[in-house]
């Protein structure tokens, strides 16, 4: 158990390679996913006020201007 | 190609994917894991460091792939105004981005031990650090506009030129001199590397490539519900 903790002396370069990565993929996949959640409650909270009549299916009208990808309103990429 | 254009399709077809992709990623993840740290031998020229490459590697191609894509995305944007590649560069940099960082960071961990350095400016190292910069230029020219298109525009043309870049990163070790070992996976006449570390290797890869899919397709799901909520307002605003 020891040799593995100590990776033949080398412990010291390759754990926090993994640690590293394993943190830079961790913060990724939590923001994308609380990214995900916050926009599917906004859109739920709008697509409710407006009564339901827009179906889910419905509410993305294929085109140019409709999927034209702009900033997400976080305000911190608009300064 | 314009049948997955229609964002409801995609949809469902990333709802039919998603579980598939995150099954891949943990089971090759667990398995690559076991392999890197416990049943591959050690190297018999660079110890133990060589559990390293296990990160480094996947990491680097990773890197390579993402940007690979996100130009490809950027072209079918630029050219034919696909609606969803767009959103496809867009969720691709960040992911592409951090496989960047995790391969420059482990390669340096790997360089003090065996190198005797951190870093060197050499070709191999510097191409990857340019990488790096043409995600975060891509990123940053994203919201640099006030017209969100503008910025998307120039952010496709970024990736489009900074391509150029990818097959310097592949081939930098063949055509300069360089601390950087070269190619021993994907060269001529096949592998160069005793199954019992291409296992992991490739294991390893293959979880990558499943995070790099389920995060894509999570981002993607993501700007689809932002295009929505920005329709859905501006038809609010318009009556």
């Amino acid at each position: 158990m020891n040799d593995f903790l100590t990776m033949g002396g080398y412990g010291g370069y390759v754990w926090p390679a993994y640690a590293i990565a394993l943190v830079v993929l961790v913060l990724v996949l939590v923001l994308t996913l609380r990214g995900a959640a916050s926009s599917q409650k906004t859109l739920d909270l709008l697509q409710q006020a407006r009564g339901g009549r827009r179906s889910r299916r419905g509410a993305a009208p294929v085109g140019d201007q409709a999927v034209t990808p702009s900033t997400v309103d976080t305000g911190a990429e608009r300064p | 190609m314009h049948r997955f254009a229609n964002p409801a399709r995609f949809l469902r077809l990333a709802t039919i994917l998603l579980p598939w992709a995150v099954g891949v990623t943990v089971i090759s993840l667990v398995a690559g894991l076991a392999y890197a740290l416990v049943l591959s031998p050690a190297d018999y020229q660079q110890g133990e460091t060589v559990r390293i490459m296990y990160i480094h590697v996947p990491a680097a191609w990773m890197g390579m792939f993402a940007y690979t894509m996100m130009a490809i995305a950027s072209a079918v944007a630029l050219i034919w105004k696909h609606p969803l590649a767009d959103l496809a560069g867009k969720a691709s940099a960040p992911v592409g981005a951090a496989f960047t960082l995790i391969c420059l960071v482990t390669g340096s961990l790997w360089g003090k031990p065996m190198w005797g350095t951190w870093w060197v400016w050499d070709a191999r190292l510097t191409s990857m650090l340019i990488l790096l910069f043409l995600y975060l230029g891509y990123m940053a020219l994203q919201s640099a506009f006030d017209d969100p298109r503008r910025g998307q525009k120039a952010a496709s043309v970024l990736a489009l030129v900074g391509f150029v870049n990818v097959p310097i990163i592949k081939f930098s070790v063949d055509w300069w001199n360089t601390l950087h070992q070269p190619a021993s996976v994907v060269k001529m006449g096949g592998p160069a590397i005793d199954a019992s570390m291409l296992v992991p290797l490739l294991l390893m890869a293959l979880a990558f490539k499943g995070y790099y899919v389920v995060v894509l397709l999570i981002r993607i799901r993501t700007e689809i519900a932002e295009a929505k909520i920005r329709t859905l307002r501006m038809a609010e605003l318009h009556g």
